[in-house]
């Protein structure tokens, strides 16, 4: 954010606002890191089968994005991530965590490694403080240009007809978590094969002043094929299918923990394989090989639950009714036709196989019920079509 | 690898030796290594002028652990007393000096209500001072997540400062956070005593007596004392010098190689454990244990690096309060300064100017803003009234504490050194009149010289600030205070750890037993 006046602007509008206010026929909007964001366009419902049967777009702006680059970019990168960034070539996006010196998560995110040496990292919460804070001792470049990049995702099964359509040609061929780049209205539009809805997708970024120029271009192609404005109700729900935590909401960010049970290590959030103890030293380290040797807390389950009552924020039970777990994300699933949720179980439950009941409360014209439902332990997302890893991306 | 069992320490200070001297009793192969020339680090004899010899840092010995001094046998390597007991001498311009042994007055004019207060309030600090004093040889309790052990050592503590006394219990805990000049209002109302008493508290650190945690360094520099093992302020014989010299003898007898004008230049690793370190020479040392005499920021950013350490350990590291306020003065003299109305056999003692607590708070109010202070407080030794060593017959040396200086003054380095330079030799003049006309040579330290010159960041004596946050469990910082650092087989046994400084020598044996226990010879 380089912009001096910036502070006498409480919630910024992304560049895309023009088009996402014109279309927003509900007028619901909310605050996602001081952006001006759509909760949903016209039904959520409807949004939702628009990434599921067609393709949906999402303003992407406000995720904090961080350009990390100079000579130590990797050296910097691979102390603060728990995984090998080494292994994240030219070309490739990876998801990462990264911990406290208590191995506890900070935030989640993405690192793309945009060009050889040159990445970027985006996360859910902001991270500069502490990206500069683990910066000493590194020749390290780190910029935040949340608000010079333009981001757009463009999610569902249509969205690689939409890219051809729009001049991607060759865009079918990348892989997941590829990086690919092509001319666009005389600047370069880069075009990543990742997403949030586990689904096939891409997730677009240009500079902002060819913001709308985008727009128009996936809107005006994407008529024949479905597209629809998605808000963040809608990529929720495709989200928790998806099987993918976040923060705030599967996980608080260890350093916005008080209580010393209230974050989470990596393996707590079913990350362990995010966690390479081949490396000598990262942030988080020593903690986690302690972790290991002595046994997490806690666990992360996907749960089937009985009924279609969703279960949020309910607490988990085992046989002898004590409470063994807490519900941090729940919906039902139309995709999977499955009443679904993430929950953080103490150990040692949530094994497979586990008998474990979830506390639903429910209203009914304004009179509460309670429920006690069934859940099985899942394992893997609760919705994963083929074409999410299909290279080359089919056209439907 | 050849050389696992080989323990490498980096830095041979009194600390550093001791670390050794208990590890090759152990029968530990153990290499010690040293930048300079000479063993001693702060605790070192150098010639500062032809003839001239004085204790380059540390000038009076009175910490140093009875304990270790009985069991290194230091006596019989060679360390002597050139005096046992100097008293302490309040100077005033006019003559009406106080001199105090301890809690009592020797001469001088004091009315009977603070005669009688000072036995009643040095009673009492060496009463709080032992508590303090009896954890000086244990390693501090860890505190969140500590084992066994650690609930003891806690409960040990706490049953400690429990043991004086309810009301004892209170006022311990009621003046032991807060300022040295607060308490001394309570008890006295003679200025000049009042000042000395304060510069006690504020001797080499960042502290005014009106400066919170200065009551907790008072009681720190008394703990030696308090624990009864060095019958109060000594001067060694042929100085400080004497006393590393006699601690790595009591090493190489043990077994210790100890090999100085060896800068390390790094510590290395092999995966996540240390490997050895490599010297500026560029020679490579293996070694399966290294342990850092080196204070924690020079260990841990310069020679291990932060890319081998993660984030919030190095932003804590990074933040230890390490910048010396000190200066060091010495004076070669071409004869015995006479001091205004003082007996000659006096001058030998422990000499202050800090007429009065005000005093000292204006000279640290100015080196708070980056100014040396205009009118200095002084403590300040004849020692070769004692000791023959020191200067050629008929000469003597002068060595002084002079405060404050700042770390990074505004003027260049040698303007500030120039005009404190001055401003001390005339503050000295003022009270012995001929001074000025018998100085021969001086060498002014100020605290970046001390840091070029002894290796300590920030040129502060106790590699940090001793106060309430970086104290015990605290010091260095939280998660490091018991001399294993967190990278395996890296170990810390300098002042910087607890119990801090002064030539005490704890820090290295309890750093020596620590490694001891987790480093188990193959």
């Amino acid at each position: 954010m380089r912009h001096k006046e910036h502070f006498r602007t409480a919630v910024y509008q992304t560049p895309f606002h023009p088009r996402t206010s014109a279309l927003n026929t509900l007028n619901a909007w909310h605050r996602w890191k001081d952006y001006t964001t759509a909760d949903a366009f016209f039904d959520t419902a409807l949004e939702y089968a628009a990434i599921r049967n067609a393709c949906a777009v999402f303003d992407l702006t406000p995720m904090t994005k961080h350009r990390i680059t100079g000579p130590d970019a990797l050296a910097f990168l691979n102390r603060l991530i728990t995984r090998d960034v080494a292994k994240i070539k030219a070309g490739r996006v990876g998801y990462c965590v990264w911990c406290d010196d208590n191995g506890q998560v900070i935030d989640d995110g993405t690192i793309f490694h945009l060009r050889e040496g040159d990445y970027r990292l985006c996360s859910q919460e902001r991270q500069l403080n502490w990206l500069a804070r683990s910066a000493h001792g590194f020749n390290v470049s780190i910029v935040e240009d949340t608000h010079d990049v333009a981001a757009l995702a463009l999610q569902g099964p249509t969205s690689c007809a939409v890219l051809k359509g729009i001049g991607c040609s060759g865009v079918e061929s990348l892989k997941p978590f590829g990086i690919a780049y092509f001319s666009f209205a005389g600047t370069e539009l880069m075009v990543s094969r990742t997403g949030f809805t586990g689904d096939l997708g891409y997730e677009l970024w240009i500079e902002p002043t060819r913001a709308l120029d985008l727009w128009d271009a996936l809107f005006e192609k994407g008529a024949n094929h479905g597209i629809r404005p998605m808000g963040t109700h809608a990529l929720e729900v495709a989200r928790i299918e998806a099987g993918f935590i976040q923060a705030q909401v599967d996980f608080l960010p260890a350093d916005q923990a008080i209580r010393v049970d209230r974050s989470r290590s990596p393996f707590e959030l079913d990350l362990g394989r995010l966690v390479d103890f081949n490396k000598p030293n990262f942030n988080g380290r020593r903690a986690l090989l302690e972790e290991q040797r002595r046994g997490s807390r806690f666990r992360l389950v996907r749960l089937d639950i009985e009924g279609n009552k969703p279960a949020r924020s309910a607490y988990i039970y085992d046989a002898r009714r004590n409470v063994v777990g807490t519900v941090t994300s729940a919906e039902w699933s139309p995709s999977a036709k499955a009443n679904i949720a993430l929950a953080s179980m103490h150990m040692p439950w949530g094994l497979p196989g586990d008998e474990l009941w979830a506390e639903i409360y429910y209203q009914r014209e304004l009179k509460w019920s309670r429920v006690m439902a069934r859940c099985r332990v899942v394992e893997g997302a609760f919705f994963d079509p083929p074409r999410r890893r299909a290279t080359p991306a089919a056209d439907f | 690898m050849t050389d696992r069992n080989r323990i490498i320490i980096v830095g041979a200070g009194h600390n550093g030796l001791v670390c050794a001297a208990y590890l090759a009793k152990a029968g530990r192969e153990v290499l010690v290594l040293e930048a300079a020339d000479r063993v001693g680090g702060a605790a070192i004899t150098r010639e500062f002028a032809p003839g001239f010899r004085v204790s380059a840092c540390a000038h009076i010995c009175y910490q140093l652990d009875a304990g270790i001094s009985r069991e290194l046998k230091l006596d019989a390597h060679g360390l002597k007393t050139a005096h046992a007991n100097l008293r302490t001498v309040a100077l005033t311009t006019e003559g009406d000096h106080l001199v105090l042994n301890g809690g009592r007055l020797e001469a001088g004019l004091l009315p009977d209500k603070d005669r009688a207060a000072l036995g009643e309030y040095h009673a009492r600090m060496l009463r709080f001072a032992r508590v303090l004093g009896k954890q000086h040889n244990r390693r501090p309790p860890r505190i969140g997540g500590g084992g066994r052990r650690d609930l003891i050592d806690a409960a040990m503590l706490g049953f400690e400062i429990r043991r004086l006394g309810r009301s004892s219990m209170r006022e311990f805990l009621r003046i032991a956070g807060i300022n040295i000049y607060d308490v001394l209002e309570e008890s006295f109302e003679t200025p000049l005593l009042k000042g000395a008493l304060a510069l006690d508290a504020v001797l080499g650190t960042n502290l005014g007596p009106r400066s919170n945690n200065s009551v907790l360094t008072m009681l720190h520099r008394l703990s030696g004392q308090a624990t009864g093992v060095t019958g109060g302020l000594s001067l060694p014989e042929g100085g400080m010098g004497a006393v590393s010299n006699a601690i790595a003898a009591a090493a190489r007898a043990g077994g210790a190689t100890i090999r100085t004008g060896s800068p390390v230049a790094r510590i290395t690793l092999e995966g996540d454990r240390v490997s050895g370190v490599e010297l500026e020479s560029g020679e490579m040392l293996t070694a399966g244990t290294v342990i850092s005499n080196a204070d924690p920021a020079r260990t841990l950013l310069q020679l291990l690096g932060e890319r081998n350490l993660e984030t919030g350990f190095v932003h804590r590291i990074r933040h230890f309060r390490s910048k010396g306020m000190a200066a060091k003065l010495h004076v070669a003299l071409d004869g015995l300064p006479i001091f205004s109305r003082l007996a000659a056999q006096r001058a030998g003692d422990r000499l202050v100017i800090a007429p009065d607590v005000a005093y000292i708070e204006r000279a640290f109010d100015r080196a708070k803003y980056g100014q040396c202070s205009p009118d200095p407080a002084l403590e300040f030794t004849i020692p070769s009234i004692h000791d023959r060593t020191m200067a050629p017959p008929g000469r003597h040396v002068l060595s002084a504490i002079v405060q404050y200086a700042p770390f990074d003054p505004r003027a260049s380095t040698d303007t500030a050194r120039a005009e404190l330079l001055e401003r001390t030799l005339a503050l000295l003049g003022r009270h012995a009149p001929g001074l000025r006309r018998q100085v021969v040579a001086t060498e002014l330290l100020l605290p970046a010289d001390i840091e070029r010159e002894f290796r300590i960041t920030g040129g502060h004596w106790h590699h940090g600030e001793l106060s309430l946050d970086q104290f015990m469990m605290l010091r260095p910082v939280p998660g490091a205070a018991q001399y294993a650092m967190p990278v395996n087989g890296l170990y810390l046994c300098g002042a910087g750890c607890h119990p801090g400084g002064g030539v005490m020598g704890s820090a290295g044996r309890n750093a020596a037993r620590t490694v001891l226990g987790r480093e188990p010879a193959a």
